[in-house]
């Protein structure tokens, strides 16, 4: 690709390979032994002639205070889908899963959901309140939150609406659509028990209400049990303040649970004896199944795994031969034990390699190696979590809930992989 | 900014009663993050830390908004379907249409009777939400979309009662909302939800060790492509026909 840009720049190569235009020179074609083949090999001008990085000096230290990705890679953003929703404002973008690896977001590409817009809060001007069942209610301002022991936690955060357009059938191409409302960042904060704690939780009080500051004053009820047990209230994230768009300068972390949970510009902690059956937990985030009945509380992410290259967005460009294929595989019940990946939409399996630290709840990166002939492949991924939960497939899922659930999607993705490289978000029998 | 004033330790040990009925959440293991004091361990020299200050009656108030479907938390205040009328046509129709139908891509707040089990529900206050409760919270708390919390408490009593209105929960247009009869509503819907019972689906749990190879008896094929639905962004596709529920 690299030899491609000089003249049309990054962006439209990208467009040119993604509408099939995969004419790449002679050698892209050719299997692993005959590009090893010397057949009257032409030198590289890029080695044999002097490039102007090779000669002119460079930007100095002072010219990026806060440094951006390089210019090469400014096709690796977040993206919205403006028809799926009413305002931008209330609504959703999507993480470039397959433009990333390892299994930390960079903060400026985790995917956003509002509900009122970004909340822009002077941390001076943010207060904390606790009260309701409590000895005693509190209000924190940040200076006193940050004087809280302190935990570092990496977690996922899915929206509970992750893969919710898919569940009708294939509706969009790339694993930026399909599954993009995640993300997974190490969060530094107290545990959310500290803050309680403070004020005196009550024995009754058996429910907390989280709220935020911003316009929609997003208010979700939560078992004690759980707000007791591994929540916190984090301040930063990758090491660095939240950024606004992620509930900067406070957001409560509800690890494996519905990211709506995840309140952002987090001002109130109301303690309460019974759920408080809130807008977001009775109009939204419950779960209609097919004999009209609403599922209500299903709160944690169920385990799940997509293949993020090759994918729709990232399709093959370098003919047959080795090829690397990765995807993400998360569980709101644990760690990730295992991930299987099939070629052949489902019929045989082989385990896939997982690679780097293996956290409580949080993302884990899963690699197969292999030879691609250049068949058309059916390709998935199937993940199995600590508790033993096995990825179901979609047709499992529509079979138990119908399809129109909206939320908690977490069936098996299928990519066709075509003999030219593209792919294709497909159903399969 | 203003110092935090000192506070003396309240003491108290937290005790929480072990076991507790999770409802059908299979997935909450119960166990504390690793290197964290269960709940349960929590003692009072880790309580408090001296951080934050009392809050003040007035602060509670301003911000505890929140009604539950006992009515706890509703203020005092009543209104009739004709104010709400008026307040509706002025300050909500023109997302939410005037007779709550929606417009554009805004959500309908009426119609959708007997449609959860259609091939495409019409989730509305009348035909989906359990609790009216809910409807004069997130009303008081989040509306009108871009001018939160500029609706007084009769105002939205009104609106609440104009909406049930538009819904023929009431059919009397001098009926009047109040926080006496607020709890005596029961909306159509009140029994359709049940808790998370997902781990009762046969597929969930099968088994932990699942089928590796010859799966399917016949070679798999290809049921639905999403480039022949081509609503993909860049994708040079119009209008979807699709439906989403994000808002």
């Amino acid at each position: 690709m690299a030899d491609r840009t000089k003249e049309r720049g990054p962006d439209s190569s990208r467009r040119a390979i993604l509408k099939g235009g995969f004419a790449l020179g002679g050698a892209a074609l050719t299997g692993l032994a005959a590009s090893r083949t010397a057949i009257a090999q032409t030198s590289d001008p890029k080695i044999t002639e002097l490039q102007d990085w090779n000669r002119y000096l460079g930007v100095g230290v002072d010219a990026a205070p806060y440094g951006m990705p390089s210019q090469f890679e400014k096709d690796v953003v977040r993206r919205n889908v403006p028809w799926l929703t009413a305002d931008a404002t209330s609504s959703v973008n999507f993480t470039p899963l397959h433009e990333l690896d390892g299994i930390i977001t960079p903060n400026g590409l985790c995917f956003e959901r509002h509900h009122g817009g970004v909340a822009e809060i002077p941390p001076q001007d943010h207060r904390l309140m606790v009260h309701g069942m409590v000895d005693e209610p509190l209000v924190f301002i940040m200076e006193d939150m940050k004087r809280f022991p302190r935990e570092n936690r990496v977690y996922f955060l899915e929206c509970a609406a992750n893969s919710g357009m898919e569940w009708r059938g294939a509706q969009l191409n790339g694993c930026q659509y399909t599954h993009g409302m995640v993300h997974c960042v190490m969060y530094t904060g107290t545990p959310l028990r500290n803050v309680l704690n403070a004020a005196g939780v009550k024995t009754a009080g058996k429910w907390l209400l989280a709220e935020g500051a911003d316009a929609s004053a997003m208010t979700r009820s939560i078992p004690m049990e759980k707000a007791l047990d591994d929540c916190l209230v984090a301040w930063k994230m990758n090491g660095e303040a939240l950024r606004p768009e992620q509930g900067y300068p406070l957001r409560l972390v509800v690890p494996g649970w519905e990211g709506n949970m995840w309140i952002k510009w987090l001002r109130r902690l109301e303690v309460g004896d019974a759920p408080w059956e809130q807008r977001e937990e009775t109009s939204k985030y419950t779960d209609l199944l097919a004999n009209g009945v609403a599922r209500k509380f299903t709160w944690a992410m169920d385990v799940k795994s997509v293949i993020t290259n090759p994918s729709p967005q990232a399709p093959i460009t370098h003919g047959k031969g080795r090829t690397v294929l990765t995807g993400l595989a998360w569980s709101g019940n644990g760690t990730i034990s295992r991930v299987d990946v099939s070629l052949d939409g489902g019929r045989n399996w082989v385990e896939a390699r997982i690679d780097g630290p293996s956290f409580d709840k949080a993302a884990h990166r899963f690699y197969y190696d292999f030879d691609w002939d250049g068949s058309e492949l059916l390709l998935q991924s199937r993940a199995v979590d600590s508790e033993g939960f096995v990825q179901p497939t979609k047709n499992d899922l529509r079979a138990a809930r119908g399809e129109n659930s909206i939320y908690h999607n977490n069936g098996i993705q299928t990519w066709l992989l075509k003999s030219d490289g593209g792919l294709e978000n497909v159903e399969v029998s | 900014m203003s110092k935090s004033l000192k506070r003396a330790s309240t003491g108290l040990a937290l005790l929480l009663a072990a076991g507790f009925a999770f409802g059908a959440n299979a997935a909450f293991d119960g166990g504390a993050a690793e290197g964290s004091a269960s709940p349960a361990e929590a003692t009072a020299s880790e309580t408090s830390f001296g951080l934050g200050r009392p809050a003040t009656e007035e602060e509670i108030a301003a911000w505890d908004v929140d009604v539950s479907p006992n009515g706890d938390g509703l203020p005092e205040g009543s209104g009739t379907v004709v104010e709400g009328e008026e307040i509706f046509n002025a300050q909500c129709a023109i997302c939410h249409g005037d007779f709550g139908e929606g417009r554009d891509r805004w959500p309908a707040l009426s119609g959708g009777e007997d449609t959860l089990t259609a091939m495409r529900p019409v989730k509305t206050i009348g035909s989906y939400w359990p609790y009216l409760s809910t409807v004069y919270d997130y009303v008081h708390r989040a509306m009108p979309f871009g001018n939160a919390q500029s609706l007084s408490d009769d105002e939205v009593y009104a609106l609440t009662a104009y909406i049930l209105f538009l819904n023929f929960i009431v059919e009397d247009e001098d009926f009047e909302l109040s926080k006496a009869n607020f709890t005596e509503i029961e909306m159509p819907n009140a029994g359709g939800f049940e808790p998370d019972d997902r781990v009762e689906e046969g597929h969930y749990r099968a088994d932990a060790d699942p089928c590796m190879s010859d799966c399917k008896p016949e070679p798999v094929v290809i049921t639905m492509r999403a480039r022949v639905l081509d609503v993909t962004p860049d994708s040079n596709s119009e209008e979807s026909e699709v439906d989403s529920s994000v808002d």
